[in-house]
């Protein structure tokens, strides 16, 4: 089989993984070196699919082939799609020739589980090593690590890569049990936790003088979920993201809603989800990370599932209206935040400003703020929201989206998924 | 009035910027122009000023920053702006000026440094090299690169360029200006027309498989791609020439995929390895008083245990 045809069959094998982010790399690069690659700024997107998909890296799978079953994907055992397998070689060959013509700024490797655990990260491992030992490659690698392999392999893969993930899959084993049987989330989180000694012991600053480097490991490790293929609710979801985060010090929890694949296994929903659920969650993960939102705040077991139609922040704004309005003027930080409409960096710049002026509603304008979101939630000395109807029944009608954008928006949500990861940052919300 | 017609460049505005500063005239005073003949030339950049003859001002770095990006818009209006703000900042007292963004005329500069953050931004993630040869004594791999950005930004964009591919020579051609690096030292030269830039490369066949095989066409959205990937940067990117298809036939696609049959999970097979994995997952009966769930809040017993 030649390079062309696997790579067809590993890349296509590779996109169900929603990560893409090739940012918060220690700083290096190439110059007095041989070799090419640099590592640290804000990740780029060197092209994007017309799924809106940013293009980083050469995510491919070592092979496709997998001992595992996991009902969701496309390589699982019982699955009857053509299999193929790089040599290291080849991965370390289109690595190089798609960096150098600038069409990628780093490789995100991940494999089918073939012999064992021990096995397929000896393999994927080994392209890594190649690279950085053999061709000063210092361009951002990303290798996804199996929780069963054993603790000097995956310490050895976080030495030469920049990131480093497990997937978690589903919130609960339960559902693991159904959907991925060979998976366990405890051997998973044991696996986390490991690799954030790893990684807190690269960031130790209270080294004894004189002490040794302890060897260079990954700045930090991701995982994704996928939505929609369990009956798990987004309370569950954000739950375990949460745990993650706190526990374990993800970077970054990815969401995945489970997209349609050839030959489904028997046991998948028939439908896919709707792809706005996905995009919610996301919004959601940012307020729990930027805006000290806490997850029962967001989805609890009464409420287990996040609004579609509106974003959760401006959700949570209309469950709790006696908490506004909110004087721009005058309120802290942490209250500034709970403003629907308003981002952490437009905080910022109001904090900035109000030290020397007072803020009138002209000056929002200015700063090209969402202000129809905005008004029924803010006080000014020009602006009193009473007359906008903050108790009024029909303000959250306000929001919606007319009846027929509805449809639309939930195929097509302004700003969706994960490889958007350009929008998402941004954090507006 | 004064009026002062410089070549349009950061340095150049900021050489005459520091005199009338020192002369104490107002913004008002000034009438800014870009020199005509200069406005289409390659610019040099000027060598650091002897600066004994103008009065040392204190100006924040953060703001001679954003000039220095702002400089590289094509605004006419830019040089005018950029002395009032500098004015403002010193002579008019207000220190705290960058702190405002609700200042009109710092909102500007902001949307000035976007634009021009943007371009950089693009350029570094469109550029495309082709390769073009090895050279002969010292065997370093030669690449070129076609790229039209808006702006004059080729100087602000090539250091990230000389970092990421230190190891290898390439240039990058763009209509006002080029960037070299040759392994020793960042140059430039006067821009060339597109005809001078290699067409492809041997590997755009093997990328577009890739760029052809990585998109989902179950989850298309086209507007997220086109806003941040607009059509004008296509014409010069490889693998835009798939994007009209890959979106025709995703639909037809993804029906495809939905008429396939479903497939039966299968028994496991007899494997060594999973057997393991199976033996592993039988946890030793719990100590009394302990629970067995299993999932996030069990791992952490498991873990200290
Ligand atoms: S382990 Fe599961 S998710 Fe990973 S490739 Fe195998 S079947 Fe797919």
């Amino acid at each position: 089989m030649d390079v062309a045809r696997k790579l067809e069959i590993l890349a296509d094998a590779a996109k169900y993984d929603a990560s893409c982010a090739s940012s918060g790399a220690a700083r290096k690069d190439s110059r007095g070196s041989a070799g090419v690659g640099s590592t640290g700024g804000a990740g780029i997107c060197h092209s994007y699919t017309p799924d809106g998909r940013c293009v980083s890296l050469l995510k491919v799978l070592m092979t496709n082939a997998c001992l595992y079953d996991c009902h969701y994907c496309i390589n699982r055992r019982s699955s009857n799609v053509a299999r193929a397998r790089f040599t290291p070689a080849e991965v370390v060959q289109l690595t190089l020739d798609f960096y150098k013509r600038n069409y990628i700024e780093g490789l995100f490797l991940s494999s089918g589980i073939i012999r064992s655990a021990d096995h397929t990260m000896e393999l994927v491992i080994e392209v890594a090593r190649l690279l950085r030992e053999e061709h000063h490659f210092r361009g951002y690698i990303h290798l996804k690590t199996i929780p069963e392999a054993s603790p000097s392999l995956i310490a050895l893969a976080g030495r030469y890569a920049d990131r480093i993930s497990i997937n978690v899959e589903l919130p609960s084993q339960q559902s693991l049990d159904t959907l991925a049987p060979e998976k366990n989330l405890a051997r998973t989180e044991i696996a986390m936790e490991h690799i954030r000694e790893k990684i807190d012991e690269r960031y130790a600053e209270k080294r004894p003088p004189g002490a040794p480097k302890p060897p260079p490991f990954a700045t930090g490790q991701s995982t994704q979920m996928l939505v929609g293929a369990d009956a798990s609710t987004d309370a569950s979801i954000l739950g375990c993201a949460n745990k993650l985060y706190t526990a374990h010090r993800l970077r970054r929890v990815y969401y995945s809603a489970f997209s349609p694949i050839p030959q489904p296994s028997s046991l998948l929903p028939l439908k896919a989800p709707p792809l706005i659920r996905e995009h919610r969650l996301y919004q959601a993960d940012w307020l729990l990370r930027f805006y000290d939102f806490k997850v029962e705040e967001i989805a609890n077991p009464s409420a287990p599932h996040l609004d579609l139609a509106l974003d959760p922040k401006l959700s949570w704004a209309l469950r709790n209206r006696e908490s506004f309005p909110i004087d721009v003027n005058q309120a802290p930080r942490e209250r500034l935040l709970r403003i629907p409409g308003l981002g952490v960096r437009n905080v910022e710049r109001i904090l900035s400003a109000r030290r020397f002026t007072r803020l009138r509603l002209t000056d929002l304008v200015r700063l090209r703020l969402q202000m129809k979101k905005l008004l029924p939630f803010i006080l000014t000395d020009d602006h009193h929201p009473a007359k906008l109807g903050l108790d009024s029944d029909s303000l959250r009608a306000r929001f919606l989206p007319p009846p027929q954008q509805l449809e639309l928006t939930f195929d097509s949500p302004p700003t969706p998924g994960p490889s958007d990861f350009l929008s998402v940052r941004s954090g507006e919300l | 009035m004064r009026s002062v017609v410089i070549k349009p460049e950061y340095h150049a505005w900021r050489t005459a910027a520091r005199q009338l500063l020192g002369q104490g005239l107002a913004p008002q005073e000034v009438l800014w122009t870009d020199d005509p003949q200069e406005a289409s030339l390659f610019a040099e950049p000027e060598p650091e000023p002897a600066s004994a003859t103008a009065p040392a001002v204190k100006v924040p770095t953060a703001f001679l920053d954003l000039a220095r990006r702002a400089a590289a818009h094509t605004d006419p209006q830019r040089w005018a702006l950029l002395y009032r703000l500098l004015w403002r900042l010193t002579l008019g007292g207000e220190r705290h000026l960058l702190s405002l963004a609700t200042d009109p005329e710092v909102r500007q500069l902001q949307d000035w440094n976007k634009s021009i953050g943007r371009d950089i931004h693009k350029m570094h993630a469109f550029v495309r090299f082709r390769k073009v040869g090895v050279d002969a004594a010292t065997h370093r791999e030669q690449f070129v690169a076609w790229f039209e950005p808006d702006f004059r930004i080729v100087r602000l964009a090539a250091p990230f360029f000389e970092k990421r591919f230190a190891g290898m020579d390439w240039s990058i051609l763009t209509p006002y200006e080029c960037a070299h690096w040759d392994g020793q030292q960042l140059h430039f030269t006067p821009g060339v027309p597109r005809s001078q830039a290699p067409d492809g490369d041997v590997l755009d066949d093997l990328w577009r498989t890739y760029y052809k095989n990585i998109f989902n066409p179950a989850r298309v959205k086209i507007n997220a791609m086109q806003s941040e990937m607009p059509k004008k940067y296509w014409k010069n990117l490889p693998e835009a020439p798939l994007i009209a298809d890959l979106i025709a036939e995703s639909a037809g696609r993804v029906q495809s995929m939905l008429d396939t049959p479903e497939r039966p999970a299968l028994p496991a097979p007899h494997n060594a390895y999973l057997q393991s994995l199976r033996a592993r997952d039988q946890p030793p009966p719990p100590p009394p008083g302990e629970g067995t769930g299993s999932g996030l809040e069990s791992s952490e017993g498991r873990t200290a245990s």
